[in-house]
């Protein structure tokens, strides 16, 4: 082999084997066939008095999904995992139902949807780092029984799917502050508050060393059921302000339907973003990217005119693939046909 | 070795707990009718249950159950309108639950990805391809399925088992012998067990995974095969969400989601109690759909817990 080749190759497989590649690459995949796919795709106007175009549709809709990736994250970092997100978003939203019902203020409503977020990761944490069960059966208590609770909720006062208003919540939710709708800056916050948790104090180098091995932490002096804990809580917490955005956005509190699978996207944007479910890893804006090539899939399949039943096939084989891609004995096999092709060629 | 029996015994001992409870608050609930019937309603989620266990023996997860039986459902409803018989296309549809096993465990082997995400992205293709299919409920008119739901053996007491009833009996003895009575059962419980020491006692890893997911597709696609014929319609969102009450069936049997402990005649009982509890809150008549959720998330916590301490009980003894 010529030295060219060797290095070429090797920076070529140095880039195949960075985390960041595969995931951006699929996103600017699907963004640049969407740019041929709708003319005007990325152009971004404003429209009274507000930022408006597929770009920011695209970040709009993918919040409640951030929000509970960003969670599912750390929680996924400590070799957990959370599925009780979606049926917390329900009993979330119930309970705002129910206490704007009540006639609370609506800023104590705010704090109140967030402690139930937090309770139920409290619940869970509980199951999982007290108790000791496998975080998967841990949280699929509450995942089964979730819905059931926001039901029960809104049958305290007699209502199905009950409506309501509330300009708090609302404005939190498909508000805009200036030109920049509010959700965008919430997430932000969030993400902000979040990154600067976990990779500016010792918190996010205990997660990760808990989710890598809970035991060698252990004796290395990290209390690793607290920081076990600590991952549920805040997933509890990401949960609720999802909660609070989709229960606002709808006006109405439905436990049956609301963010079905929601769980799922999350867990998959985690592993496309390169997160292992093997735990010890916590990459909070790759877990973003993953959001991103989820919902700008989701979109661009809804513009282009394909019928919306065709949104989860492509999804799962986009998905399938990225995954894929991520793997190193799928690599591996691709690149020696490919080396096998072209040496083939070669030859004279 | 009496332990091994022991979630076993738990969970008879709660189905019969219940069944008397029924017995004692609802006139006539304590009769072969009921059970005939909560046998026959639950018979598909069993069966796909049954194929679950296999996965999660493993130490696996299967999520595209609820998918499959579906798709199944759709694609036999959609054949008898083209004139297939129902026999033909329930065959079709196995082969094809087999193949698509089989593809899920090659992915989850070749490319060590976890069988958590490639089972999840599988449920998402064959809810899609549902989609695709049809987006109507079609009924099948053959009638083939009007003798299908006339088969039934009488049970002394005036209640009958169901043909679906029969069928899901027939595969659970059949699972047995598979998980009980042959090398690749011995396989199963040896990877979900401690899959190092399997792979170094030269259990052929890929092959076995391989056959677990297949196995597992083929029974989801028989529970959507019986589920199609037993409600002799296809509908898209039929068996949304069913993944759930699958693998809530199989904890509740006593197999332990770490994988290596269990029995497969433990998940008809685990699914028996899932309808049980069903079955009393429709006889309450005042409660609604919220408390079933609720109930089994409750003795869902009962039994995990129960678990825990089981096991920690194993692997102290081992220890020491």
């Amino acid at each position: 082999m010529t030295p060219p080749q060797t290095r070429g190759t090797r920076l070529l497989r140095k880039l195949a084997g960075h985390r960041a590649v595969w995931p951006l690459l699929a996103l600017a995949v699907i963004l640049i066939v969407d740019g041929f796919v709708a003319p005007g795709f990325f152009t971004i106007r404003i429209v009274e008095g507000r930022l408006f175009g597929s770009l920011i549709d695209i970040l709009y809709r993918a919040v409640p999904t951030a929000l509970l990736a960003l969670g599912m994250a750390v929680v996924i970092g400590t070799k957990g995992i959370d599925l009780s997100v979606g049926s917390v978003i329900a009993v979330v939203g119930a309970t705002i139902a129910w206490r704007i019902h009540e006639g609370d203020p609506h800023f104590v409503i705010l704090l109140v949807a967030l402690g139930v977020g937090l309770l139920c990761g409290i619940w869970n944490g509980f199951l999982v780092a007290v108790l000791d069960i496998q975080p998967i059966i841990a949280t699929l208590i509450l995942m089964v029984s979730g819905r059931g609770i926001g039901l029960m909720i809104n049958l305290i006062y007699g209502g199905t799917n009950p409506s309501f208003e509330s300009p708090l919540l609302q404005g939190l939710s498909v508000g805009h502050l200036g030109l920049i709708p509010t959700r965008l800056i919430l997430g932000a916050a969030i993400f902000a508050v979040l990154w600067l948790l976990i990779r500016r104090t010792a918190l996010g180098l205990f997660l990760e060393a808990v989710g890598g091995n809970a035991a060698a932490a252990d004796l290395a002096g990290i209390n690793a059921r607290l920081i076990k804990y600590s991952a549920y809580l805040i997933s509890g917490v990401c949960a609720g302000w999802a909660g609070i955005i989709l229960t606002a956005d709808t006006h109405t509190s439905d436990p049956v339907s609301v963010a079905l699978y929601s769980e799922l996207d999350a867990i998959l944007a985690v592993v496309i973003g390169g997160g292992s479910l093997a735990g010890g890893r916590i990459y909070l804006g790759m877990t973003l990217i993953g959001v991103l090539v989820i919902q700008a899939l989701t979109t661009s399949i809804l513009t282009s005119g394909l019928p919306p039943e065709y949104n989860l096939l492509v999804k799962a084989v986009v998905v399938l693939f990225v995954l894929l891609l991520q793997s190193n004995n799928f690599r591996k096999a691709v690149f020696s046909l490919f080396r096998r092709g072209t040496a083939r060629r070669g030859r004279p | 070795m009496r332990e091994r029996y022991l979630p076993l015994v738990a969970t008879i001992t709660v189905f019969v707990a219940l069944f008397v409870t029924g017995g004692v608050f609802y006139k006539h609930f304590f009769s072969t009718l009921v059970l005939g019937h909560i046998l026959a309603d639950n018979a598909f989620i069993i069966i796909a249950a049954i194929g679950t266990t296999f996965v999660i023996l493993s130490g696996g997860i299967d999520l595209s159950i609820g998918s499959m039986i579906g798709f199944v459902g759709v694609v036999m409803a959609s054949l008898d309108t083209m004139g297939w018989h129902p026999l033909a296309s329930a065959g079709l549809m196995l082969v094809f639950g087999l193949a698509f096993g089989a593809f899920q465990g090659f992915i989850i082997d070749f490319c060590e990805i976890q069988p958590f995400i490639v089972t999840l992205a599988g449920l998402f293709m064959l809810r899609g391809a549902c989609f695709m299919v049809t987006l109507d409920s079609i009924p099948i008119r053959h009638p083939f399925v009007d003798a299908f739901a006339g088969t039934n053996i009488p049970l002394p007491g005036g209640g009958f088992l169901a043909s679906s009833a029969i069928v899901m009996l027939v595969v659970l003895a059949v699972a047995i012998v598979i998980a009980h009575f042959t090398r690749f059962g011995t396989n199963v419980y040896a990877i979900g067990g401690d899959r190092a020491s399997a792979i170094l006692m030269g259990v052929p890893m890929r092959r076995t995974t391989i056959k677990i997911y297949a196995l597992g597709g083929f029974y989801s696609a028989l529970g959507g095969v019986t589920y199609a014929l037993y409600t002799s319609s296809g509908y898209p969102l039929a068996g949304t969400g069913n993944e759930l009450n699958a693998i809530a069936s199989v904890v509740l049997g006593g197999t332990l989601l770490t994988g290596g402990v269990g029995m497969v005649a433990g998940t008809l009982f685990g699914g028996m109690i899932l309808g049980l509890i069903a079955t009393l809150i429709i006889f309450n008549g005042s409660l609604n759909g919220a408390w079933i959720m609720i109930t089994s998330g409750v003795l869902l916590f009962i039994f995990i817990v129960m678990q825990r301490f089981l096991v920690s009980s194993f692997t102290l003894r081992r220890a020491g």
